[in-house]
């Protein structure tokens, strides 16, 4: 399921327009990244948690030739899955 | 402070629904995205990533408190892959 077929869903499971849904769904992952990328939490009870975790930078190296490289510190969003939603993917 | 869902909610609001309309609409797009994962049909949001469900084997475990072996049963978990877009968003105040 992509993005459009969520907005149609979504139009067809509460009778709001598309263009309701659409804006909807936007504001829905929009929230999500919006606080992330102020490195907040997201907790949506029931389906997933998000933090994001803080990397330093290291060296590493280019597994192909084996050249240190600098990685530089980077962001990166942990996904957890919501206990709900975690039982009903793993039912039967 | 974390996201919620109401916090969510409170922008459906300002959409110009009711209180409760919008706490339903919250609620149904969590349910259908739910439901999909629930299926076994992922869920690509473009421009923020993918929910994927993975079927992971059945392999020997061990209990990490008593040190007992036993198996892991053959389950099925959902996963998240992040796309480029928000992985550049999350880390645009480092690139400055």
């Amino acid at each position: 399921m992509n993005k459009l077929e969520l907005v149609s869903a979504l139009k067809n499971a509460t009778g709001v327009s598309k263009t309701d849904a659409a804006k909807v769904v936007q504001i829905f992952f929009d929230s999500m990244a919006d606080t992330l990328a102020e490195g907040e939490r997201v907790e949506i009870r029931g389906l997933c948690s998000f933090f994001v975790k803080e990397y330093r930078s290291y060296t590493g190296r280019n597994p192909k030739t084996g050249d240190p490289v600098v990685i530089r510190p980077k962001r990166l969003p942990f996904f957890k899955c919501g206990k709900e939603l975690k039982e009903r993917v793993d039912e039967d | 402070m974390a996201l919620t869902k109401s916090d969510i909610v409170e922008k459906v609001y300002n959409l110009g629904f009711s209180k409760k309309e919008s706490v339903e609409i919250v609620e149904q797009l969590i349910e259908i995205i739910k439901k999909s994962l629930e299926d076994g049909e992922d869920v690509l949001i473009s421009g923020f990533g993918k929910f994927c469900v993975k079927k992971k084997s059945e392999r020997r475990g061990r209990n990490p408190a008593t040190g007992e072996d036993l198996m892991l049963r053959q389950r099925q978990v959902v996963t998240f892959k992040c796309s480029g877009k928000l992985r550049d968003k999350i880390n645009g105040a480092l690139e400055e």
